[in-house]
């Protein structure tokens, strides 16, 4: 039997974890990426990779509590079941990556590190200083170099994924790709195709994400018939720096070794920081949120330094938004040891030294928790039944996602630290699944098709690239119409969301798509041509961009990152006992009400001219119901102790 | 402020079509914003990619991807000095040399065009030496070995290193080796071709390092020999003239005279071990 054929787009930690599975499992692998492997997006994860450890374990962490902490902090808009199998995978990923020499950071005792991180109360990240990104990556980069010298892995860099190849019966075949270098377009016969192609911040313009990150290959196959779940959530950080070309993230790690957020209490008080004394700071949010303190998850901290900073007027500076990231009362040997890359980060682009002067930082657009709509088959336990082929395949036979890209592990917020352990996990378990589906598949291998299978495709491909670049000069200018659509999205699809304005700005997008399909290419060059493919990738953005609008619109509720003034219930008022716990009833009443209407995942599919067509898919909440999401919220205790009665009262009946 | 009376700057580059064609320079006028990197410059010039006297040109070629000095691919030569442009600040750029920026691609490596160069060359030393951990499977096996906090903290020093080629472009020993495509040749043999010519030139600081780094962990240690092997084969240790330009411009400051030393420590104990037979 001739072996079974997977082809992999992008070499982040999800593709290259999937490479290097495959290869052991004797596949032939091809991965095809726009840069070396090595310099992709993940190498920017700063903070570390969670699961329940030894010593967490012993202070009574658990899998489970892993996995509560996730679906919690998700806002109960994932699928559970392959959460649960990721909270229960996760030890076991990272002892793999301490296998694979990933220089985790030590104990005096030589044991691995830990750190806390937000959305949780235990200490369960490791870490690698504050680039264990980069440090993960690299381990899967050598061992896919050990795969290729084996002749096992076969890699394309520098060559643009530019849409899935579907036999007649809509079924992937493989792929077309270019050589961003010669140009070539050209069709690639795959068993499988596995799109790891992570996020997607470049529809916002500036973002923590990486130049490669447009969310181009998402596009190609949504606009192929793949669909899109919960596209509108979109994550933004609380802590990074402004930047002319970039938003640098600084980790969340950085709180977690003890970092401060606060402003002064005095609007734009003029003394230098240090010269403000302790009570005359105002540390929002360990006031609002004893429990977790800075380790809020992100959406929360997020829109508290929104609100300390436009409706309180707290703002630092006058002219720019910042609060202040005090790490300076750290000891200088556990800064350096631990978080040492990140500081490096602001004294080179900031000019001072963060270990000295608390850091100004201010929220930035930084992961997508929508993405493509992947299946998954649940086993007995609740838990994921590993080696079935629906596992992580898009509603394209053939088609898997994994990593940033799809849609399933953190629903409406993600976890510090669990985008990692998410990556790694899809990648290593879509393998066996993907043998299986290769199996199963009785009809002809991608191989031995005729060619006119591909061809149609490949030609479509080279037909629409042969026309940008004979695009009359004169027109409008993609990298301007690039900055407005950033603009436009990052202004109204961001930390706060309304209607009116979302509609607008969709109007808006409109435009500037037409605008776009009539840009002109100022570079016509036959050799590394940048600029065309630039334009291409602009055009795909705009599909996507108009299904995160719309599913945003028309989600009329709050939900982890999404949230809506509008449709956000308060806090309580009252003071007086019994009135307060009556407007915790119906604060209860109006959250069962809600869930009842608005818990259910957006699936979109790309109709004519990108615009979406919406639908929507039940959430299974079969191991966790869902709770209100307050953190521990000062003042919130009497919603939680109304909801825990009513749910007492459930159960026994 | 380094631009006090005017709101632009110029930047010159030093532009290529293709391989093997000669080179010329453009000169660019860039608007003044404050907080700006050459990645910023070089995107506003993308943006209306026309010459300061006024003439449109293509947009420069150039690699960039996490603009933060952990990816590794926009490096070049800005001012004189090998660097990547993400962390190149305009403010300070200015300040030591106001009259212009100078962009080049690395010189090191085969210009692709403008200033994208192949730096494939890096990375097949990456597989010569074995930079890699031979681990049985991926299977759940436990933890890795437990190691001291000191060596932890040493190795992270070296697994650091992004592959971007600041070495080897300041290394007086590692030279240029430029091959261009023949009509009659297919990719395949063309690689072909071009691995063996720099199979036996030399590896450069950064592959030195990685040998170094996977030596001393516990799994690695078991096969350190093979590493060493590769280490003292043509085109390895023993052509470093020790002039210490890498450590000087490595952006992460790795201590890679330091892994040169050890190397060259390592791989005389090895030979005497191999001449003995131990």
């Amino acid at each position: 039997m001739a072996k079974q054929s997977v082809m992999i787009i992008g070499g982040g930690l999800a593709g290259l974890s999937a490479a290097i599975k495959l290869a052991e499992l004797e596949c032939d692998v091809s991965l095809m990426s726009v840069l070396p492997v090595k310099r992709s997006h993940s190498v920017c994860a700063q903070g570390g990779i969670n699961s329940v450890n030894d010593l967490t374990r012993q202070l009574g962490d658990s899998e489970w509590k892993h996995f509560d902490d996730t679906v919690y902090g998700g806002d109960f808009l994932q699928h559970q079941p392959p959460v649960k199998e990721l909270a229960y995978w996760a030890p076991k990923i990272i002892d793999l990556m301490d296998r694979l020499g990933v220089t985790f950071n030590r104990t005096p005792e030589g044991f691995r590190d830990q750190r806390r991180f937000g959305g949780t109360l235990y200490q369960r990240t490791s870490f690698a200083g504050a680039t264990t990104g980069q440090q993960l990556l690299y381990a899967l980069d050598e061992q896919v170099r050990r795969w290729e010298v084996a002749g096992h892995i076969h890699k394309y860099e520098y060559w643009d994924f530019l849409g899935p190849v579907l036999d007649e019966t809509g079924r992937c075949r493989g792929c077309v790709g270019q050589d961003l270098v010669n140009m070539e377009i050209r069709a690639f016969p795959a068993d499988a195709l596995v799109v790891a192609s992570g996020g997607c911040g470049a529809i916002f313009g500036r973002s923590t994400n990486s130049v490669a990150c447009n969310g181009a290959a998402v596009s190609r196959v949504y606009q192929a018939g793949g669909h899109l779940g919960n596209a509108e959530f979109i994550q933004v950080h609380p802590t990074a720096i402004p930047g002319a070309d970039k938003l640098r993230l600084i980790s969340e790690s950085a709180r977690g070794e003890g970092g401060r957020v606060w402003v002064p209490r005095k609007p734009q008080d003029p003394r230098a920081p240090q010269e403000i004394p302790e009570k005359e700071r105002y540390y929002f949010l360990e006031e609002r949120y004893p429990t977790y303190g800075n380790l809020v998850p992100r959406d929360i901290g997020t829109r508290e330094i929104f609100k300390v900073c436009m409706q309180e007027g707290l703002s630092v500076q006058a002219g720019r938004m910042c609060v202040y990231l005090d790490v300076t009362h750290i000891p200088r040997d556990q800064l350096d040891r631990k978080l040492a890359g990140i500081l490096e980060i602001y004294e080179k682009f900031q000019g001072a030294d963060p270990r000295k002067v608390p850091m100004k930082i201010f929220p930035a657009v930084h992961y997508t928790m929508g993405g493509l709509w992947v299946d998954y088959e649940p086993d007995a336990k609740g838990g994921l039944n590993v080696g079935s082929p629906r596992n992580q395949q898009t509603n394209i036979p053939g088609l898997f996602a994994i990593g940033e890209c799809e849609y399933q592990y953190h629903g409406a917020n993600r976890l510090g630290a669990n985008s990692l352990v998410a990556c790694i996990f899809s990648g290593l378990t879509v393998a066996p699944g993907i043998i299986a589906y290769v199996n199963s598949f009785k009809g002809q291998k991608a191989g031995e098709l005729p060619s006119g299978v591909f061809d149609s495709t490949r030609r479509k491909h080279q037909d629409y690239y042969d026309g940008l670049l004979k695009r009359p000069q004169g027109g409008p200018n993609p990298y301007k119409i690039h900055a407005e659509l950033g603009q436009l999205m990052t202004k109204s699809a961001t930390v706060v969301r309304h209607n009116a304005d979302m509609l607008e700005t969709y109007a808006k997008v409109c435009e500037l798509q037409q605008q776009a399909a009539r840009c002109s290419i100022s570079d016509i060059s036959p050799w590394a041509n940048q600029t065309a493919p630039f334009a291409r990738a602009l055009d795909d953005m705009f599909p996507v961009a108009k299904a995160i609008l719309r599913g945003a619109i028309t989600r009329d509720e709050s939900r982890g990152a999404h949230y809506k003034p509008e449709f956000s219930q308060g806090e309580l008022t009252a003071a007086e006992p019994a009135q307060r716990r009556r407007e915790a009833e119906a604060w209860v009443d109006r959250f069962e009400a809600n869930n009842r209407r608005w818990l259910k995942s957006t699936i979109a599919a790309c109709g004519a001219g990108g615009e979406p067509a919406l639908s929507y898919e039940a959430v299974n909440t079969s191991l966790i119901p869902p709770r209100p999401r307050l953190y521990g919220l000062s003042g919130g205790d009497v919603i939680e102790q109304v909801y825990k009665e009513r749910n007492a009262a459930v159960k026994k009946t | 402020m380094s631009t006090p009376s005017s709101q632009t700057f110029k930047v010159r580059v030093l532009r290529q079509d293709k391989p093997g064609e000669h080179g010329y320079w453009n000169e660019f006028q860039v608007e003044y914003e404050p907080d700006m990197n050459v990645i910023s410059a070089l995107q506003k010039i993308a943006e209306s990619s026309v010459t300061a006297d006024g003439k449109t040109v293509a947009p420069v070629v150039w690699e960039c991807n996490c603009l933060e000095e952990v990816c590794g691919s926009c490096t070049m030569v800005i001012n004189g000095r090998v660097r990547q442009a993400c962390s190149a600040l305009i403010d300070n750029l200015l300040k030591d040399q106001p009259e212009h920026i100078e962009l080049r691609p690395m010189t090191k490596f085969p210009v692709v065009r403008d200033l994208m160069v192949d730096r494939s060359r890096l990375f097949a030393s990456l597989e010569k030496v074995q930079a890699w951990l031979p681990v049985d499977s991926y299977y759940d096996m436990g933890p890795g070995p437990r190691q001291s906090q000191e060596q932890q903290q040493f190795a992270y020093e070296y697994s650091k290193c992004m592959s971007c080629g600041c070495c080897l472009e300041a290394c007086p020993q590692f030279l240029k080796t430029e091959l261009l495509k023949r009509a009659d040749e297919t990719p395949q043999q063309f690689r072909a071709r071009l691995r063996a010519a720099v199979e036996r030139s030399f590896m450069g600081a950064h592959a030195i390092a990685q040998v170094d780094l996977f030596n001393m962990n516990p799994i690695g240690a078991m096969n350190a020999g093979e590493r060493l092997d590769a280490l003292t084969a043509e085109g390895g240790i023993q052509v470093c003239g020790n002039a210490q330009n890498c450590v000087k411009v490595c952006p992460k400051s790795i201590p890679l005279t330091t892994a040169i030393a050890r190397g060259g420590r390592a791989a005389t104990v090895h030979a005497v071990k191999k001449i003995f037979d131990w």
